[in-house]
């Protein structure tokens, strides 16, 4: 079984993750509850192995994993795929270059 | 470099498999035409603007899952009325719906597409033929493949792999075995029996999800690790993608390519995951509210 990490700082962040999806009025949304409701459900007093309880952890993990990664991923998106064709100044731009002036040419009529 | 080309190949067979969601307007379901259905097939990022304001799911007299917007209901690009069988997955998929900006992101849609793919089964495929082409995987593993060269990539494959291979071996009692060779591994007739077999207890729905897990990650093995709770699924793409990794640590990372396929294949994995997950505990659910 791979290390999770705590029940509360997964639930937190999936928590987080809503709230950078809804905005202000993250809370009245059904995942809001849902997921709070099934973390309060899954607490066990006793340290005891549980299997149910792993079983909702990794799975909870795994929620947060998704929502995670499609938000890194479409700001990835957004930034570099997103707005279809660049000019070269615009693609050199992005990777800190800048494009060289000629000679004689532009940038040199002074 | 065969690997990566692998994957390529697969990312555009998948983009055709993924078709946009479809939803009933006005009361009249919406059955796409050929002609759209051929536009939706080579657009697979394509987006559309939204069109509804609330979400919210609901359900039906077959104790099935539905997913409102704006009291419309979802359909699925077949036609047919967009069900789920529990509600953590119709939470999820509305959570999907509900989370769209301005415009609906259909390749932001994981869940949703999963569901419409099991709903729709666009392949008409049963489930021997969908076990048959999942194990078809194990031949071509990628955790079954080595290199000879360089000796650092030689030593991380062995490090990293060995280990999952030994857990799936030991957990099903079977033999996989690695190779350098290019033709892979022998991999024995009754290793494939042994899975066929168990694949058998799944249901269509976790099936479909199984089968995309192990086209994002190239993997039977990893896959498996992944729906037994061994890895996660950081660690599985992590492993999944440990040749790329070691180059990246050599040349350098390169954000919009690197990152870039590493989230969407993070995100592509944990939504099969979970698909999986839901929808084959469905069952014990139920039971458990009987008890009460």
């Amino acid at each position: 079984m791979a290390a999770l990490s705590p029940p509360f700082r997964v639930c937190r962040g999936i928590l987080r993750e809503i709230r950078a999806m809804k905005g202000p009025e993250y809370k009245q949304s059904l995942a809001y509850n849902y997921v709070l409701d099934q973390f309060r459900k899954n607490q066990v007093s006793s340290e005891r192995y549980c299997r149910a309880q792993v079983e909702a952890l990794h799975a909870s993990h795994t929620y947060l994993c998704l929502l995670a990664s499609t938000r890194h991923h479409l700001t990835l998106h957004n930034l570099y795929h997103g707005k279809g064709e660049r000019g070269p100044e615009e693609v050199a731009g992005i990777v800190g270059l800048r494009l060289p002036t000629q000679p004689g040419g532009k940038g040199w009529e002074k | 470099m065969l690997r990566n080309l692998i994957r390529l190949h697969s990312r555009t067979c998948y983009a055709v498999l993924e078709r946009w969601p479809g939803v009933c307007q006005g009361g009249q379901a919406r059955l796409p035409t050929l002609l759209e259905n051929a536009k939706a097939y080579s657009t697979a990022t394509s987006e559309r603007k939204k069109f509804y304001q609330d979400v919210s799911i609901s359900q039906g007299e077959d104790g099935m899952f539905e997913i409102n917007l704006d009291r419309r209901k979802l359909k699925t690009p077949g036609g047919k009325i967009f069900t789920v069988p529990n509600e953590a997955l119709a939470i999820a998929v509305a959570t999907e719906w509900d989370s769209q900006k301005d415009t609906l992101k259909f390749y932001t849609m994981h869940l949703t597409t999963l569901c419409n793919t099991a709903l729709d089964n666009p392949t008409h495929r049963d489930k021997d033929q969908m076990i048959t082409a999942a194990l078809k995987y194990l031949e071509t593993d990628t955790i079954c493949y080595r290199v000879e060269e360089p000796p650092g990539l030689v030593e991380l494959q062995k490090n990293e792999w060995d280990p999952v291979l030994h857990w799936i071996e030991k957990r099903y009692n079977v033999v996989i075995g690695s190779s350098d060779s290019i033709m892979g591994p022998q991999i024995p007739e009754e290793t494939k029996d042994t899975f066929r077999q168990h694949l058998g207890s799944y249901n269509f729905w976790a099936l479909t999800g199984l089968e995309y897990v192990i086209n994002q990650l190239k993997s039977v093995v990893l896959s498996f690790g992944l729906i037994d709770r061994h890895l996660t699924v950081e660690q599985a793409v992590l492993l999944s993608r440990l040749e790329e990794e070691y180059q990246i640590q050599r040349w350098g990372n390169v954000e919009w390519a690197h990152d870039y396929d590493m989230y969407e294949l993070r995100a592509r994995t944990a939504a099969g995951t979970l698909f999986v997950h839901l929808s084959s505990e469905s069952s014990t659910v139920k039971r458990k509210l009987l008890q009460d």
